[in-house]
């Protein structure tokens, strides 16, 4: 079987894979251990109840549910509530080396929309340490590594999948996988937006790959923008600054120094949400009768509420809101060397690029695009698509986050449905004889991917993709109306015309100009699918917003919003509804209101 | 209700806002500036220095600079990057003949009257432009013996582990794979000994399993015998280009350096060793039951 991607989705798929006995090929377009999992700072949210007894894994389904708006695959998100803890604890037994409580045990801290302290972390830079656990794992598993490999098309024998075709970066060679088994672990989509905290890497390949090869997406209207990435100086812009901040007592303001996260708690989590400073100073302390304070509501209504302030005029000099850690010099003692101590990267990024000393002012932060909650549409339990032979886990998948993810939720997502993919792909495997593989479908798609050499004259595919990324960003970002979308599908077809004219110089070896060519082809098959999606719902609802419907419509709370190719190539929009819910898991849900 | 924001807290946002409102204004003359990028290209060994224009403004990185030359006048430029954050350790390079890395080299830091040199990492062998085949490296972890950890300390699968101990490797498990230590190092750079030597990242690697709290390994002979730590002579130069400021040779190779002199010297520890079956010199996951001499 063959994995795709080799971020921490990847990695623990290919690893349950190798212990269930399959010959395993994993392919990474960089380098291992260079993937977007290293970005994730915070921590991986799991109930461990090491620091709240009080959590288990019944509260962290309640609160993954809430957070997505109830649009959430509610089995998944019951599995991944379940089997967190135990992924958690795995990396322990691989090598991963978590921040300590006093007893000893794995330390936990607070996060945006997590009812108790239960994100499990290393400073913050938690994504390198499990990165790093798996891929020092898998290298001494029976895995076959293909680096810097880029996977241009699945390939299919009659219904199910037979295989993938790509070619390495470093010579340009085409390199043909034969798999019983695929699992897309290809992560997002960052790169169709200018203002992104996403790597080059993230051009929707599995996403585009899967809809190519006919699987239904789901969910695609929602992209999650998060809060706070730099704002200055301009190349930075994007970069992020993680909710880790906020979570150890970081602060927003406007520049009138108000602290303005204060003036507007949705209905829903006014409970549990602080209506004094003093309060959720308290909570960040890990005071367990203090609620959280606001700056920690979840992630699409606090980008939301900063986008506000900007608009109406009081945002920061170059188009931010303040964070300020820097203010709990005022509460403890040796504050300095503890904002060093659990924000070391922080520390370092706002020293080494913007200049500024996080212990001593406050950073200038703004919603940079973060994540798709969209992606392929699953099976709870396999994790297949709707291709027979497909799998999906992390963020190309689609179900767990519904209309909103959380913050740590990620890392849990990629280790329970990397783990889960891995398992039922291999058992797939176990079951299929060898699929056939079509030399001439191989060949068409060589032919079309080398395209761009033959065209001399034509546009450079870094103009085209820049363009695309300024579209998007400008018609379908974080702030959403019909016309608007209307307009970019119209820009849409243009920048197609334009990607399929694209020329490039040099020759096959390492050459980023073809990559990129290559790459906005997936980007505009993305963008195509976010946009309709997003015009589809005529609503606003977590990382969904639309200026021309503002409020939530409970009717839409009913589906989810698929998108597949059609026979004669046109991209279809259905609403599929969503089951019913278990009655025990509605019991939860009520119970934890 | 106790909303607004303390009037300290007022003051320190108002004067921020003031100081990042003058980097904007000193930034404004230089911004149409130009500087010129004398950047390595080539294919494998053969290939040369050439320059490039580009226009520079405020906050640019040298990432930055290659990404546009990339795109105005060299779109076939072969550079590795991801995270531009310096968390991925990706695009290392030799800027003004100093290994770093472009995402985290501010050009304000450099002088822009003269061209800017970038060059690939020296110590790998070129594959095109500034791109290396840095596969010995991922070659030579695979030859480390994998992490292996003594029995759970409780029932249900978990370990116990002060925070101290903690400490201490992961200074180590910081490490973002940037391979600018192996790049310095004279051992790799100079005497091309990449099979015989793991090199200082390794090293760390090896420190981190070495002193892992729940590691029962003991990797001593290996170190000496196959990954060459009697070659490191302790120049320290490794420590001074690692950007996540680990101190390689004091606080990784020196302590693994004592370990292995212990073992093959120390009549007396080996004596201890034959009797107690374990690893000796360790303080911590000593309750581990077997041993894996």
């Amino acid at each position: 079987m063959l994995v795709i991607g080799a971020g921490g989705a990847g990695l623990r798929a290919a690893i349950e894979a190798a212990n269930g006995g399959a010959s395993v090929g994993l392919v990474c377009k960089s380098l291992l251990g260079k993937a977007h999992t290293v970005m994730a700072e915070g921590g991986v949210a799991a109930a461990l109840a090491n620091v709240d007894d009080r959590d288990n894994w019944k509260v962290h389904f309640a609160d993954t549910m809430r957070g997505g708006q109830y649009l959430n695959n509610w089995r998944m998100a019951e599995l991944h509530a379940k089997e967190a803890p135990d992924r958690v604890k795995e990396l322990e037994a691989m090598g991963a080396v978590f921040d300590r409580t006093p007893d000893g045990k794995i330390l936990q801290r607070n996060f945006g929309g997590h009812k108790y302290p239960r994100l499990a972390h290393v400073g913050d830079r938690t994504g390198l340490e499990i990165i790093r656990t798996l891929q020092d794992f898998a290298i001494h598993q029976p895995i076959e590594v293909h680096m810097e490999c880029t996977i241009v098309s699945l390939l299919k024998d009659g219904n199910r999948v037979a295989g993938a075709l790509g070619y390495d970066r470093e010579r340009g060679r085409f390199k043909l996988f034969s798999a019983n088994a695929v699992v897309l672990a290809t992560g997002g989509i960052g790169r169709a937006f200018t203002v992104t905290s996403n790597s080059w890497e993230y051009t929707g390949d599995g996403h585009a790959l899967a809809y190519n090869a006919g699987a239904a997406l789901q969910d695609m209207e929602f992209v999650q923008f998060h809060p706070t990435g730099m704002v200055w100086p301009p190349s930075v812009r994007g970069i992020l600054v993680t909710e880790g901040v906020r979570g150890e007592g970081g602060i927003l303001v406007n520049r009138e120094g108000r602290r303005f996260m204060f003036d507007d708690v949705p209905e829903n989590y006014r409970g549990q949400t602080a209506d004094n400073e003093e309060e959720g100073w308290r909570y960040t302390q890990g005071d367990k009768s203090a609620r959280r304070p606001p700056e920690l509501l979840t992630r699409d209504h606090v980008a939301r509420a900063i986008i506000k302030e900007v608009r109406e005029g009081r945002g920061s000099p170059h188009g931010g809101v303040f964070l300020d850690i820097s203010w709990i010099r005022a509460k403890l003692p040796n504050a300095e060397e503890h904002i060093k101590k659990k924000l070391p990267s922080m520390y370092h990024q706002f020293k080494q690029l913007a200049d500024i000393d996080i212990t001593k002012e406050p950073m200038e932060v703004g919603p940079t695009t973060h994540y798709v909650m969209g992606g392929i549409r699953v099976d709870a339990d396999t994790q297949m698509s709707s291709v027979p032979g497909l799998f999906a886990a992390g963020e190309v998948g689609a179900g767990l986050h519904g209309a909103n993810r959380l913050g740590g939720n990620s890392l849990s997502d990629l280790l329970v449905f990397g783990m889960r993919a891995g398992k039922y792909a291999t058992e797939y495997a176990g079951r299929q004889s060898t699929p056939r593989v079509d030399a001439q479908q191989a060949d068409t798609v060589v032919q079309a991917a080398l395209a761009p050499f033959d065209r001399a004259g034509g546009e450079n595919p870094y103009q085209v993709e820049h363009d695309l990324q300024a579209m998007m960003q400008e018609l379908v970002g974080i702030v959403r109306r019909e016309e608007e979308m209307r307009r970019a599908l119209e820009s849409l077809k243009t920048l197609k015309q334009r990607a399929a004219k694209v020329s490039v110089t040099g020759n096959r070896e390492y050459n980023p100009g073809w990559h990129t060519a290559l790459d906005i082809q997936n980007l505009l098959t993305v963008s195509e699918i976010v946009a309709r999606a997003a015009l589809e719902r005529k609503e606003s609802r977590g990382g969904h917003f639309r200026d021309d419907f503002p409020d939530k419509d409970p009717s839409y709370g009913k589906f989810n919003i698929v998108i597949k190719r059609g026979s004669s190539g046109d991209m279809q929009v259905t609403r599929e509804p969503i089951p019913e819910m278990r009655e025990d898991l509605k019991k939860i849900i009520e119970e934890n209101k | 209700m106790a909303r607004t924001a303390t009037e300290s807290l007022a003051r320190n946002v108002v004067e921020s806002g003031q100081r990042a409102a003058a980097r904007s204004n000193t930034t404004a003359g230089t911004d149409a500036r130009r500087a010129t990028f004398r950047v390595w290209r080539g294919a494998g060994s053969t290939g040369a220095l050439q320059d490039y224009s580009t226009e520079v403004s405020e906050g640019m990185v040298v990432l930055d600079a290659i990404h546009r030359i990339q795109a105005e006048s060299a779109s076939d430029l072969a550079v590795r990057w991801n995270c531009k954050a310096g968390k991925c350790g990706s695009c290392s390079a030799e800027i003004n003949g100093m290994p770093r890395l472009m995402c985290m080299t501010r050009l304000s830091e450099l002088d822009l009257n003269e061209p800017v040199t970038v060059e690939p990492m020296r110590a790998f062998p070129p594959l095109k432009d500034l791109v290396t085949d840095v596969s010995s490296n991922f070659r030579a972890k695979k030859r480390i013996r994998k992490f292996t950890p003594r029995p759970p300390d409780s029932p249900d699968g978990t370990w116990r582990m002060a925070q101290s101990d903690a400490d201490r490797v992961q200074e180590f498990r910081k490490c973002i794979e940037c391979f600018l230590c192996q790049d310095v190092c004279h051992v790799l750079r100079d005497h091309r000994l990449h099979e015989q030597f793991v090199g200082p990242r390794l090293l760390v690697h090896a420190a981190q399993l070495e002193m892992h709290p729940l590691d029962i390994l003991d990797r001593r002979d290996e170190l000496k015998e196959s990954h060459g730590i009697g070659y490191c002579n302790i120049t320290k130069c490794c420590t001074k280009v690692c950007p996540e400021n680990i101190t390689i040779t004091d606080n990784a190779i020196i302590p693994l350096k004592e370990r292995v002199v212990d073992r093959h010297f120390d009549p007396l520890a080996k004596l201890v060793r034959l009797m107690r079956g374990k690893k000796a010199g360790r303080g911590i996951g000593e309750a581990g039951s077997g041993s894996a001499e």
